[in-house]
């Protein structure tokens, strides 16, 4: 097998040695149910305590206001259902976008049936959304805006700011939510400066365990829960915490480092990549020039994504097509983009870390350069 | 573009010749209460306080919220500076304001000048200031009896400050100013408050906890801990001082009657208290009390408890209402913490029936069971120390 080469980050990270070293730690010896009176109880809430206030921290947020989840999924549908059920007397229109990730997207067509509103506003052709859009759609009957951070496909970084001015000046009653599962350790985020009420995050991108997200509801707003238990987590999300996972998100986020200088490391990476691609006259960009330097998405010529993918892979090189979400399917962001059927079928995702070298883009380049010559005429 | 926030002050500016001591303590708290968010410049010309951040990393945003916090602050407002001249003025008021703008549809300008020797007066300033906001801003327009948000424009001593809304600060007075007092404090909703209330009038706290275990937990303690942390973001550091109470409290069960058994109580917290503050140069106590919110809370009740204190006991809650009381607790962010449900070493040994009117004379009869001195002393000769 040759060098691994992961550049499928935004699918998923490797966990760091210090979250599967506390993962272990609150399975092995910290084991107690953090609602047990006891001390042994005590002592797991303590660690729960402390990974709350790593992640508050990190969302510029009160750790009253950070709830632990199963995962970016599951805050995506507390925070959507929970907003629309909450607000449902103050009118019927939810805004969001036509590029979000599934976990929204499939929540709002659940509302959809139940009779909201739902005005999904299209990107331009670059994968961008101006805030000008959300101009003519948000109304004082809008009750929840729901726009991702950063796109998940394209690396295109969201308006929120501007949007939360746009809510504010129509006297909408809307809450505002944000999936910011791709932004999270990536840009800087807080709801106060974004002017944003619910914040869904999730631990496998930033090198923290599957199973475990969070979700910052800023303090005095109100969402219905969907889930009924034994009160745990101020009854927004009951069930046993879990904490091994939960615990290991704190730890992993405590190492991440601060956004601006991430940024740096990894934009250097990502302009390299970028200059290697243009010399490429088969592969066309597909993210927006002020892409978030994360995420990279292309088009190799006429191969097929999923066989340029295994390509790769033969090489120990991993990138995926579209989202990995989408497995086979084309890409609704692509689509909603407007782009012609052969440059979505042919586009890959390569999604960075801070871990990630311009020695691993060279050997990606020169890889996906041999992959055009010799899969072309298949 | 710099960034600055700037601070009235409140009362302090009525003390007369004491105003420098106010003065100075202020900027002191501020200035060490900011220090988390970073290198900023902190100092006062006429009788404003100006927070100037002195490099890139300094969390102007984080300060702010800090300064939100700080007894003595009337008001503050995040301002923009930049140079005394109008094309500076016109260049920085759009571009400063832009987020903020999107968020209203009406506005007007105001504009004040300290330096009387700028060459336009305000209607002019605020009549070109108003005409290059509405250039910049699509979707505004001018509404000068009923504006969604007002623009103001200073003309100050150093530069031009353009800002919009004053908020409300804490009020009160610097913490420091008032003097030391201890609060005994349970975990309950009243005490931090009642913590609040008196940082708020300059006092500096010391907090003094009894703990029971077993009766009362680990996480009861914590509890507590938390409580102080939130007041703590108001009155600065807090001394807390945990005092073992399980002995005492076994006493009076088995030697007193139930009946008298929390008035009991609280004169051996006023006692130990007593002790501490006297140690801790703490001029009064502090206690949560609410007149007639508990049996213990009645005037015959309260006298027997003073009765056993010697120093002035400050009871800023005696005259609110339960409901006065948790509204405050959300305004300092106490009331989750309170509520959660563990015992505390006042809900331990409650008797089921209470004497309302205790007399001195049978609460004085019913202690000579006790060695009261001894086990005030046992007890004082274990307390914990932490500094929050």
């Amino acid at each position: 097998m040759p060098q691994e080469i992961y550049l499928d980050n935004s699918a998923t990270t490797r966990v760091s040695k210090a979250a599967a070293e506390k993962a272990l730690y609150m399975m092995t010896e910290c084991y107690g149910n953090p609602s047990s009176l006891h001390s042994k109880g005590f002592a797991a809430e303590r660690e729960m305590t402390a990974a709350r206030e790593i992640l508050a921290q990190r969302l510029s947020a009160q750790p009253n206001e950070v709830y632990f989840t199963s995962g970016g999924t599951e805050s995506d549908n507390i925070a959507i259902l929970g907003a629309a059920h909450a607000k449902k007397r103050a009118g019927n229109r939810i805004v969001t976008t036509a590029i979000e990730h599934p976990a929204v997207l499939a929540t709002m067509a659940a509302l959809e049936k139940e009779g909201f509103e739902v005005v999904y506003v299209e990107p331009d052709a670059d994968g961008n959304i101006p805030a000008a859009k959300f101009e003519p759609v948000i109304d004082a009957k809008t009750i929840l805006v729901s726009v991702m951070t950063v796109n998940n496909e394209t690396g295109a970084v969201l308006p929120l700011k501007e949007i939360a001015g746009i809510i504010k000046r129509k006297k909408a009653p809307a809450l505002f939510h944000t999936d910011a599962v791709q932004a999270f350790c990536k840009l800087p985020l807080s709801m106060k400066k974004l002017g944003v009420d619910l914040i869904s995050v999730s631990g496998h991108k930033v090198h923290a365990p599957k199973g475990v997200g969070a979700l910052a509801v800023r303090s005095g707003v109100r969402i219905l829960p969907h889930a009924f238990g034994g009160g745990q987590e101020k009854n927004l999300r009951p069930g046993t915490e879990g904490v091994p996972q939960i615990c290991a998100f704190g730890a992993a986020v405590r190492e991440m480092p601060a956004e601006s200088d991430a940024e740096r490391t990894v934009r250097a990476v990502q302009t390299h990549l970028i200059e290697r691609l243009r010399a490429m006259p088969e592969v066309t960009l597909n993210s927006p020039e002020n892409a978030m330097p994360y995420i990279v998405n292309l088009s190799a010529g006429r191969v097929r994504a999923e066989t340029m993918l295994h390509f790769l892979a033969q090489r120990g090189i991993y990138v995926s097509s579209g989202s990995a979400c989408g497995k086979a399917k084309p890409s609704h962001v692509l689509t909603a983009m407007g782009l012609p059927r052969e440059r979505i079928e042919s586009s890959l995702r390569v999604s960075l870390s801070a871990e990630n070298t311009t020695e691993e883009i060279d050997a990606f380049a020169d890889a996906l350069a041999l992959g055009l010559q010799t899969l072309s005429h298949t | 573009m710099q960034e600055v926030i700037l601070v009235k002050l409140g009362e302090i500016v009525l003390k007369g010749l004491n105003r420098r001591v106010f003065e100075d303590r202020l900027l002191k708290n501020i200035r060490r209460r900011i220090q988390r968010a970073g290198n900023f410049d902190v100092y006062s010309m006429q009788s404003t306080i100006y927070i100037v951040p002195k490099d890139e990393d300094a969390d102007i945003d984080e300060a702010e919220e800090r300064v939100a916090k700080v007894f003595g602050v009337i008001g503050y407002t995040r301002a923009c500076v930049c140079e005394k001249n109008m094309d500076a003025i016109l260049k920085t008021a759009p571009e400063y304001l832009r987020d903020t703008l999107a968020s209203f549809s009406t506005f007007k300008v105001e504009s004040k000048r300290a330096d009387k020797k700028f060459p336009l007066d305000s209607m002019q300033i605020s009549r070109e200031v108003g005409a290059a906001l509405l250039r910049a801003n699509a979707h505004l327009s001018v509404d000068v009896h009923n504006p969604d948000i007002t623009v103001r424009v200073e003309i100050r001593e150093k530069g031009a400050y353009i800002h919009c809304e004053t908020k409300l600060g804490a009020g009160g007075i610097p913490v420091g100013t008032g003097g030391k007092a201890a609060i005994l404090i349970s975990g309950g909703l009243d005490s931090p408050v009642a913590a609040w209330m008196m940082a708020k009038r300059g006092v500096e706290l010391t907090a003094i906890h009894f703990a029971s275990p077993p009766y009362t937990s680990e996480r009861a303690h914590e509890k507590v801990v938390a409580l102080l942390k939130k007041v703590g973001e108001y009155a600065g550091r807090i001394e807390m001082v945990t005092v073992p109470f399980t002995k005492i409290q076994e006493q009076i069960r088995d030697n007193c009657p139930e009946e008298l058994a929390t008035v009991i109580m609280r004169r051996f917290m006023m006692r130990a208290a007593e002790r501490i503050a006297r140690e801790k140069d703490c001029g009064a106590l502090i206690t949560g009390e609410s007149l007639g919110q508990v049996a213990s809370q009645t005037i015959q009740a309260i006298a027997c408890t003073d009765a056993a204190a010697h120093i002035p006991v400050f009871r800023p809650l005696i005259g609110s209402d339960k409901a006065e009381i948790v509204a405050l607790a959300h305004r300092i962010d106490t009331y989750d913490i309170s509520i959660e449900p563990y015992e505390d070493c006042c809900t331990v040994f409650t008797p089921r029936h209470p004497r309302t009117r205790p007399t001195i004379q049978l609460v004085e009869a019913a202690e000579r069971s006790l060695d009261v001195d001894a086990l005030v002393e046992d007890c004082l000769a274990n307390v914990e120390i932490r500094h929050l």
